[in-house]
């Protein structure tokens, strides 16, 4: 789950890390008063939950009040990567001597956590990552053991050699270790932590994500959830207990299984067709579920032909296909449906769905794909 | 031979008197595999589809001479559950348990391997050893002894491919899901080192899919270390980025984990890479 910078911002002044004073806004006029409080020039910044807002221009520099209006005129409700921008963060602008990256992560492949520096701050770390590997210092936390100051120290070490930095970036290091293990993070980041001319540590940026599947023990992080930026669909889907990505194409699936999902949509894609979901509506596959599901994949109004890939594993076919009867029962279905089911008992699961109208029966995942393409095509 | 299960495997089952746990208790029991025993800590002295039921781990242990442990323990209890068996000295843990927190597993992976056991999952379907041996979910009747070993991050996807293969004649010696969170007790490599040893395994299938490096680390050892041939099958060419794809692992963080790399690093190696789950039956 991914906050926005003005939240985890509130998180990191709480926890010590220095950051230059902000507010956040929703109306150009609250920008203007709160520059004009400030009395000095200041950064607006959009809050939507994606990167590159710089790039972008979602990030603009003012140095007056009316300045400040005006940025924020050209960034509220404007679209920024495709999402509406609803609120901007009022930041002090500070001068920059110099820029690092500080940031902790799970290293999938390592199976532990990594805090990392680079002297390469500003700029997107996987892109130093590919270009400047060299300029990334990594230390492996130990799992029992946790991040100790003196490896914070030395891990410091790397960007400065004033001792009074080391142990400012050191003790932010810490900081932002003990927020990721407390409050189970997938990722904390600052970038950059800039130098000021006059040699003060800030964090200009604050980024959190959380790891989905810790938030049942931490309410507090829940309530940070903008549910307004969610995809209504999506949140549907989440509160039914089904995983669903909406995406651009016309093509619904609806697919047991995230791996036999990702597979089905790849093969609508081989087919020249584009699918609009990624859909797995869990190993059971019941009968309510598969119904929840086509509702939620009918509710996408892109939607012109929905193509469902089941596999029956230990759930037999013809139950799912009684299943498919009874939620196509209660509803109006005029587009077309296109079933492919596999595994145990499918001729019987077949033999059910033969003959009804609008149903196309497929014997393999590509025949289905390919019929999908061809229904929306024609 | 196989890896990891076979007819001497002797089962214990963690959370037996779940739903999940006792229904496929008894799917394990119908395939022939030996479930010997049973824990849910409060419940012992029961029986579950006439497997005898414990408090504690080491009770089971104690009694009846268990080697390998399968879990079915909601997320929020599980890890404690991989402690358990592996304090029990239990050599081989499979975590079927989706949803447990990655801080967690950070912490479990590291006391398993410190131990010196073997942890499969969690978030996976588990393993089999066609006509010895069922230590997972997966559809038993859809396999068949063979020589094919399968690796894989995905259930039904496996699943799929499995089936085809069967249906054409190519039999499995094992297959292992190995799970589709971003830490995992086994990688692709771990997996992949077990087959280049098997005298039954002559060639192996490996299905991966978006998220993370696993895939192009296997790629690596694959053309370095071994002798075997492997055919691969990625997962999540039309995935966006950063949209977790039901697997918590899943995702395509900052560009990297695309499905596009993997399979470049794959032939780069040339390692083949089937176009669909359905092709994988002709590069076999």
């Amino acid at each position: 789950m991914k906050i926005y910078e003005f939240q985890a911002y509130e998180i990191f002044t709480k926890r010590g890390i220095p950051s230059p004073w902000g507010e956040v806004a929703k109306t150009s006029e609250e920008v203007k008063k709160i520059a004009e409080k400030l009395g000095r020039p200041v950064v607006v910044k959009a809050q939507v939950l994606v990167g590159g807002r710089g790039k972008a221009g979602g990030i603009k520099l003012a140095s007056t009040p009316e300045e400040a209006y005006q940025a924020a005129e050209k960034i509220l409700n404007s679209k920024l990567k495709g999402i509406l921008v609803k609120r901007v963060f009022v930041k002090e602008s500070v001068s920059i001597k110099e820029e690092y990256y500080l940031g902790v992560t799970v290293d999938r492949a390592q199976k532990r956590v990594v805090v990392m520096v680079s002297p390469a701050g500003g700029i997107d770390i996987e892109e130093v990552a590919r270009t400047n590997p060299e300029k990334i210092f990594k230390f492996y936390v130990h799992p029992l053991l946790g991040f100790k100051s003196h490896q914070a120290n030395e891990l410091a070490s790397a960007l400065t050699k004033d001792k009074n930095l080391v142990q400012g970036i050191a003790k932010i290091l810490s900081a932002l270790y003990r927020i990721f293990e407390e409050m189970d993070s997938s990722l904390v980041e600052v970038n950059p932590l800039v130098i000021t001319k006059e040699g003060s540590l800030f964090a200009l940026d604050a980024k959190i994500i959380f790891d989905d599947n810790a938030l049942y023990r931490h309410p507090e992080i829940d309530s940070l959830r903008d549910l307004e930026a969610e995809d209504p669909l999506e949140v549907r889907a989440k509160e039914a207990g089904i995983s669903y990505v909406k995406l651009e194409g016309n093509i619904g699936c609806i697919v047991n299984g995230a791996g036999l999902a990702m597979a089905t949509m790849d093969l609508v894609k081989h087919y020249g067709a584009e699918p609009a979901n990624f859909l797995d509506v869990g190993g059971g596959a019941s009968s309510q579920q598969v119904g929840k599901a086509l509702d939620i994949v009918l509710s996408d109004e892109q939607v012109r032909a929905v193509l469902v890939n089941i596999f029956g594993g230990i759930t037999r076919c013809d139950i799912v296909a009684e299943g498919l009867i009874q939620a196509l029962s209660k509803r109006e279905m005029n587009l077309p449906l296109i079933i492919r089911l596999t595994g145990t008992n499918e001729e019987e699961g077949r033999k059910k769905l033969k003959g009804i109208k609008g149903i196309f029966l497929a014997d393999t995942m590509n025949e289905a794909a390919k019929k999908a393409m061809e229904v929306v095509k024609s | 031979m196989s890896i990891l299960v076979d007819s001497n495997t002797r089962l214990l089952v963690q959370g037996i008197t779940g739903r999940e746990g006792s229904f496929h208790t008894r799917q394990m029991l119908d395939y022939g595999t030996k479930v010997i025993a049973g824990v849910t800590p409060g419940k012992g002295g029961q029986q579950i589809e006439g497997v005898p039921v414990y408090d504690t781990v080491k009770e089971a242990v104690g009694d009846m001479a268990v080697n390998t442990s399968i879990i079915y323990v909601p997320a929020r209890f599980a890890t404690e559950a991989i402690y358990e068996a592996t304090d029990a000295g239990i050599k081989l843990i499979v975590c079927i348990t989706e949803g447990i927190p990655t801080l967690d597993m950070v912490k479990a992976c590291y006391y398993v391997k410190q131990k010196g056991s073997k942890l499969i999952g969690p978030n996976c379907a588990g393993v089999i050893s066609p006509g010895k041996a069922k230590v997972g979910i997966m559809p038993g009747s859809i396999h068949k002894e063979g020589n094919l070993g399968i690796v894989s991050r995905s259930g039904t996807l496996t699943y799929e491919v499995v089936y085809n293969l069967t249906k054409n004649d190519f039999g499995q010696s094992t297959c292992v899901s190995i799970g589709g969170d971003p830490v995992i007790g086994s990688s692709f490599i771990d997996i992949l080192e077990l087959f280049e040893e098997d005298s039954q395994t002559k060639a192996i299938v490996l299905i991966g899919e978006i998220g993370g490096t696993d895939e192009e680390e296997a790629a690596k050892f694959i053309h370095s270390k071994m002798k075997k041939p492997v055919i691969a099958l990625i997962a999540g060419k039309t995935a966006p980025a950063g949209k977790r794809m039901g697997h918590a692992g899943a995702i395509i963080s900052g560009g990297t984990g695309t499905a596009e790399e993997k399979i470049k690093t794959f032939q780069k190696f040339s390692i083949p890479v089937a176009e669909s789950p359905l092709q994988v039956v002709d590069l076999v």
